[in-house]
């Protein structure tokens, strides 16, 4: 399979990429069988439309003429089920992108987009605002004035940030060096996740630096707002790149699949950003927690003192998590708990796509989309939901009613830690 | 028999032959045109799509380049709905006598070819995939234009004044009475029935066939050297202007971006037979060579497919050369009574598709004065149906109309966007079941997958609304998938050859199209 595109000379590589991927379709539809998102809604006319074939239409100098596109929610099944590799959820991205800078981005997409600025507000009144985003007729304004969904699964702030805990936690203080990139998500709204890594990395003999961090822009590029997602994803990289620089051993790692996604490849192949020395270095260095501990324990590295953990879960592997090609490391993991019985979903996709599924006009979708595995999760018997992503695991919990937790919350409950 | 009479019988449904009914059809004659196939199936729709600036001939042939810098402002007006203001780029790249760029742009002031040298470095942010290694660009107003749309409003406007238009109905005879041509029977290609038709004036536009015609009403000497060039469309738009070679005219010194593809052209080979589409694999090679000396990456890009056209170069007396790009590209009226003494017998042929207008113009000048009475051309301002507002295409004008109609207008050519309706409602009008006639048209399975998605589904619809027999629809449907294989095969390599393969799983594998009863 050739990945990459035809044409290069004088164009630069994400054009190269995204346009010359175009030459490898052969409308074999396969695409438009896996998406999601067509497959419930008439609004999306789905991925190998909107992608290889609307872009053949498209010149760089005329305006967009397609709302469609907006109704594609970024999942990148269709990129990951292409036989031949055409690039369809990245050219799809592209023409969002153009659409939202021609047609203007509705201050919701500004906000929703901006996880910092709203977890720097939200932490220190966080009962008042968890108030606010359970109060119904609060959450009904918001819908009419600013079109976020009333019933939109919005997470509860913590009240309290991770990097303070990890500030004022001390660890071993020797060990083999890592890099903890916790994301947004963990900073704000899930500390816990954050500190059970730590616990599990310190338990495997490494010693976690958490160095002061941010955003790494996925909201603001879902939502087509590729050139402040440019500027996020790169302050990002400034501030991670130095804790890697000088080791060729020390890696980064992330629990936020999405977000280390983003790292590892979307900041390339969607915002197109190309030779920045330290993007280049934190991309090549980032992990996702469970393909690290899998590493590890393929290299018989791991700790494997696990104690029973008596419980019935379901597993959804979220389309980001997917997206990393790294098959579904989690799933191996829990073999290694003892008594944890684990039933694989069989459904592509949640719905949510980071914050696709709260927006008012796209939430009855996103719904529709996770249905199937909405039901699965009902008919598995299970008790709760194990998933790698923040904002599925919301969504799954928001529909389903079953608690959700990251893979690495059983890891930790096995640990005893 | 029946016979139909006439001011003017036009032989021949190109651009000229069209552009002819057209102008005599405003100048209030009474018209019939004829072809032996289909409208612009000829030269005509067999070319790259260029409408010239001028800038290809401004040093070699001022007189061509006037023509075309005044045809290119007239038919942007006339004839926008089939037109794309692509602008075109002249551009020196290192294969390039570098000396020839100050020629050009003396050539373009001297001819009156708008011409603007632009940096190096806009004319790369324009156009990204362009060869960084050139040198000089020059600005021009070239432009791209859809014949198939133009030819087809031509002749939509003459029939809304009176014009016949009889596409499969060739010439088997021209009548004569003593020195005077009476008219011309014609054949049906399709219902095998013979016709009559009493003119006038007969019009022999019939551009690489004239001396056929010609022959046939007992006029001797006229030669037409009919010159073999192929092109290749690729799968989409490489570049967005029209890009030249700024050099002496050549193989392969341009690629003009039409629709949703770009072509490459094109060759000039002597042939002796106008109707010889030989496709040589060398000539393949090195047209792909010089794509990639405009656009590095060329030979990896997707080549759709390879035609050829055949130019009506008409031979001036005095050269005898088989090489044919140095005999004049412009053409040739030749009003047989002043020539050869014959009464109502006009030829025209030579030239190109951007002056068809002009050679329209000055041929009904002379059938007018065969008829003998004075009426003037108004095709400089009249506009043609669909392009009464001046609007020139876009290339986004199908996707835009697909999404106001997004769920209920279903695609049955994917890759050229034709719905449904538009299918059924250009079946019913044009009654072929030729779908080669209706992709003319509508551009059906000229994409990516080259009919392999659309063809079965559109001959299924054919089926349905015309009430053709089982057989009739499996010979509808092999004609089609033949044609357009004979494009692709020269073109098999890398994703077309993917391409190709599913195709051909579709129609041999599940479809079994050779086994179908005949």
């Amino acid at each position: 399979m050739t990945a990459g595109g035809n044409v290069s000379a004088g164009m630069t590589g994400i054009d190269e990429l995204l346009r010359g991927s175009l030459d490898h379709c052969v409308k074999c539809t396969i695409c438009e069988t896996q998406c999601p998102v067509s497959n419930v809604t008439p609004l999306f006319p789905g991925p190998k439309y909107a992608g290889p074939q609307a872009e053949r239409y498209r010149v760089g100098g005329e305006p967009s003429v397609e709302w469609s596109v907006d109704y594609c929610s970024g999942c990148g099944i269709c990129s990951m089920s292409c036989p031949q590799g055409v690039k369809i959820a990245e050219i799809n991205a592209q023409a969002r992108h153009k659409l939202k800078r021609e047609h203007g981005i509705p201050l919701r997409d500004r906000l929703i987009t901006r996880p910092t600025w709203l977890g720097r507000a939200g932490t220190p009144v966080a009962p008042l605002a968890n108030f606010t985003l359970g109060f119904k007729p609060l959450r009904v304004l918001g819908e009419k004035t600013l079109g976020v969904h009333r019933n939109g699964p919005a997470p509860k702030f913590a009240g309290r940030r991770f990097s303070r805990w990890a500030r004022g936690h001390s660890g071993p203080g020797t060990g083999r060096r890592i890099v903890y990139f916790h994301g947004c998500g963990t900073e704000y709204y899930e500390p816990w996740e954050g500190q059970k890594i730590v616990e599990i990395l310190e338990h495997n003999g490494f010693r976690v630096e958490v160095p002061k961090q941010d955003c790494c822009g996925l909201p603001l590029q879902s939502s087509g707002l590729f050139d402040d997602a440019r500027k996020v994803v790169l302050r990002l990289a400034r501030a991670l790149a130095p804790h890697v620089r000088d080791d060729p051993d020390t890696i980064i790692v992330g629990n936020a699949t999405s977000c280390t996604l983003m790292l590892k490849r979307e900041a390339r192949e969607i915002l197109g950003i190309e030779g920045d020395p330290d993007l280049k270095l934190v991309s090549e260095r980032t992990y996702d927690i469970c393909e690290l501990l899998l590493e590890l324990h393929d290299r018989g590295e791991l700790k494997t003192d696990f104690r029973p953990v008596d419980e019935h879960i379901a597993y959804h592997a979220p389309c980001q998590q997917q997206g990393h090609y790294i098959g579904k490391p989690a799933l191996e993991l829990f073999a290694l708990i003892p008594g944890l019985e684990v039933s694989e979903m069989n459904a592509r996709c949640c719905g949510i796509a980071g914050t696709y599924g709260l927006k008012a006009e796209k939430y009855d979708i996103a719904m529709a989309v996770g249905a199937d595995l909405f039901a699965q999760v009902e008919a598995s018997g299970a008790g709760e939901v194990a998933c790698d992503s923040e904002t599925c695991r919301w969504q799954i919990t928001h529909a389903t009613g079953h608690k959700s937790a990251h893979p690495i919350d059983y890891l930790h409950r096995a640990y005893g830690l | 028999m029946a016979t139909l009479t006439t001011d003017v019988l036009v032989i021949g449904g190109g651009a000229t032959g069209a552009g002819v009914a057209w102008d005599a059809a405003l100048r209030g004659l009474d018209v019939v045109l004829v072809d032996r196939g289909d409208l612009a199936e000829g030269t005509s729709g067999r070319f790259h799509g260029l409408l010239h600036s001028g800038g290809r001939y401004a040093v070699k042939d001022p007189r061509a380049a006037e023509e075309c810098i005044a045809e290119n402002r007239i038919l942007r007006r006339v004839a926008a709905d089939g037109i794309e203001d692509t602008g075109g780029f002249f551009v020196t790249t290192p294969w390039d006598d570098p000396a020839y760029a100050d020629r050009f742009a003396a050539g373009c002031a001297a001819t009156g070819v708008d011409c603007e040298e632009i940096d190096r470095a806009v004319a790369l942010k324009e156009e990204p995939r362009l060869n960084p290694d050139v040198s000089r660009v020059f600005r021009v107003p070239d432009a791209s234009i859809d014949v198939w749309k133009t030819v087809w409003a031509l002749a939509r406007g003459a029939q809304q004044r009176g014009a016949r238009v009889l596409p499969y109905h060739a010439a088997v005879a021209i009548h004569r009475d003593g020195d005077r041509v009476t008219g011309a029977r014609l054949r049906g290609s399709r219902s095998g029935e013979e016709l009559d038709v009493e003119a006038g004036v007969t019009v022999n536009a019939s551009g690489a066939w004239a001396h056929f015609i010609a022959e046939m009403a007992g006029i001797e000497g006229v030669r037409v050297l009919p010159g073999r060039g192929i092109m290749i469309a690729m799968n989409h738009r490489l570049v967005n202007t029209c890009v030249n070679r700024c050099q002496m005219p050549t193989d392969g010194d341009i690629i003009v971006p039409i629709r949703t593809v770009c072509v490459i052209g094109t060759t000039d080979v002597h042939t002796d037979d106008p109707d010889d589409h030989t496709v040589i694999q060398s000539e393949v090679d090195a047209m792909l060579d010089d794509g990639e000396k405009l656009v590095p990456g060329f030979r990896r890009a997707r080549a759709l497919r390879v035609w050829t056209g055949v130019r009506p170069l008409f031979e001036d007396a005095k050269a005898d050369s088989t090489e044919t790009r140095d005999v004049t590209r412009a053409h040739a009226l030749l009003d047989h009574e002043q020539r050869d003494g014959v009464q109502g017998f006009v030829t025209i042929t030579g030239g190109k598709l951007t002056t068809f207008r002009l050679m329209a113009e000055e041929t009904v000048d002379a059938v007018c004065r065969h008829l003998g009475e004075q009426r003037a051309c108004t095709t400089s301002t009249e506009p043609l149906p669909g392009s009464e507002e001046h609007a020139t295409y876009h290339l986004g004008e199908r996707l835009e109309r697909k999404e106001q109609h997004l769920s209920d207008h279903q695609l049955i050519c994917e890759c050229e966007m034709v719905p449904r309706w538009k299918l059924e409602q250009t079946m019913r009008r044009r009654a072929t079941t030729n779908l080669d006639d209706i992709r003319r048209l509508l551009r059906l399975g000229m994409g990516p997958c080259q009919g392999g998605f659309c063809i079965y589904r559109a001959t299924g619809i054919l089926h349905g609304l015309d009430g053709l027999t089982a057989e009739q629809a499996d010979e509808t449907l092999r004609r089609f998938l033949q044609e357009r294989w004979k494009g692709v095969w020269p073109v098999l390599y890398g994703d077309q050859l993917r391409q190709a393969r599913l195709d051909d799983w579709i129609f041999q594998g599940v479809l079994g199209v050779e086994h179908l009863p005949a």
